[in-house]
């Protein structure tokens, strides 16, 4: 194959995402099956959304039976966050070509954080291993969905705990990103506004406000951030 | 149930969903961004790295026992895996098997 070197660093980069995905994809596929819809529906929603915290809201959606219109907005909310990530990825996908519109769509926090934070080897075509790093990940998520919705019932695997994968890649990905740039403020700035958002709104509205509170933190601190990376370079 | 509802309803969601995904690239494609945007650009993955940490833990109750000192607990342990031997995916399965054990045995 033309790109077996891309497709053999993208796998051993996707690893983590795989257990991390297989099984909430599994949980999902599981959930929606044991509520009565078929089997198609939550496999057709892994690759169409391919969005986990949507997903899982989606089905708060069904039993309400909510407008269409109020279901844009609250999944624009629920994601808004993903605005931000195409920001630090925008040099990146430039000469992806025919592939952008894939790499954009498949965008997801794991997938995000990947991209941005290992070192990519040089000699690499870089879009066609960007391509496979994404193709990858929702590959776990569509194969975890559909065997959670067709054999879900079966299974007898005790799988809790395995879903604490998530929060340790994130943990990696951290010490990664403190690897490169030594300077603590970034992580206090993440860690503040999580801790006020957990304090002050319901968790399913945590997310975005902790990404509100963190912004307004980096533009107060802006010129103790931007004095400590023109150091770094 | 309205089956053409339902899937009506999927179609709202991922169009909703790509849109987020893609605003940066429509409207960033042809001109440069502001220096505002290129800063949140370069300092907010660290930021939302340490939000999503969070995130994944906000149903943990650290309130009463065990007080979430199982999760803290995995994390200590995919730290210093990490520090040991720089290997993200040791860290990650040692400190996820860690938890696994902690959740399912105590």
């Amino acid at each position: 194959m033309k790109y077996r070197r891309e497709l053999s660093a993208a796998f051993k980069a996707s690893i983590p995402v795989m257990m991390g995905y297989s099984v909430l994809g599994f949980a999902f596929g599981l959930l929606m099956t044991s509520q009565g819809y078929p089997w198609i529906l939550p496999v057709a929603m892994s690759a169409l959304i391919y969005a986990g915290a949507l997903q899982f809201l989606a089905l708060g959606f069904f039993q309400a039976k909510a407008g269409l219109g109020q279901i844009f907005v609250a999944s624009i909310f629920v994601n808004i966050r993903q605005a931000f990530y195409g920001l630090s990825l925008l040099k990146k996908f430039k000469k992806a070509g025919h592939l952008k519109p894939y790499l954009i769509f498949a965008l997801t926090d794991e997938t995000y954080a990947l991209m941005t934070t290992l070192p990519e080897d040089p000699q690499l075509k870089r879009r066609w291993y960007l391509f496979f790093l994404a193709a990858l990940n929702q590959s776990y998520w569509v194969g975890g969905t559909l065997a959670g919705a067709l054999f879900g019932g079966m299974v007898r695997f005790d799988t809790r705990g395995l879903d604490f994968s998530l929060t340790a890649l994130f943990v990696v990905l951290a010490m990664e990103q403190y690897k490169r740039r030594r300077d603590l403020l970034p992580f206090f700035i993440g860690a503040g506004a999580s801790l006020i958002a957990l304090a002050l709104v319901s968790k399913d509205r945590m997310l975005i406000t902790a990404i509100g509170l963190a912004l307004l933190g980096m533009f107060a601190l802006r010129e103790r951030l931007e004095r400590k990376a023109a150091v770094d370079e | 149930m309205n089956e053409l509802w339902i899937w009506e309803a999927v179609a709202v969601m991922a169009l909703a969903n790509l849109l987020t995904r893609a605003a940066p690239f429509l409207f960033f494609a042809r001109r440069r961004p502001p220096k505002a945007i290129i800063f949140v650009e370069q300092n907010f993955p660290p930021i939302i790295l340490t939000i999503l940490i969070f995130y994944t833990l906000s149903s943990v109750d650290f309130g009463s026992a065990p007080y979430g000192l199982k999760e803290l607990g995995g994390i200590a342990v995919t730290m210093l895996l990490h520090r040991l031997f720089d290997n993200y995916l040791i860290s990650i399965f040692g400190g996820t098997v860690f938890y696994m054990v902690m959740v399912q045995l105590l």
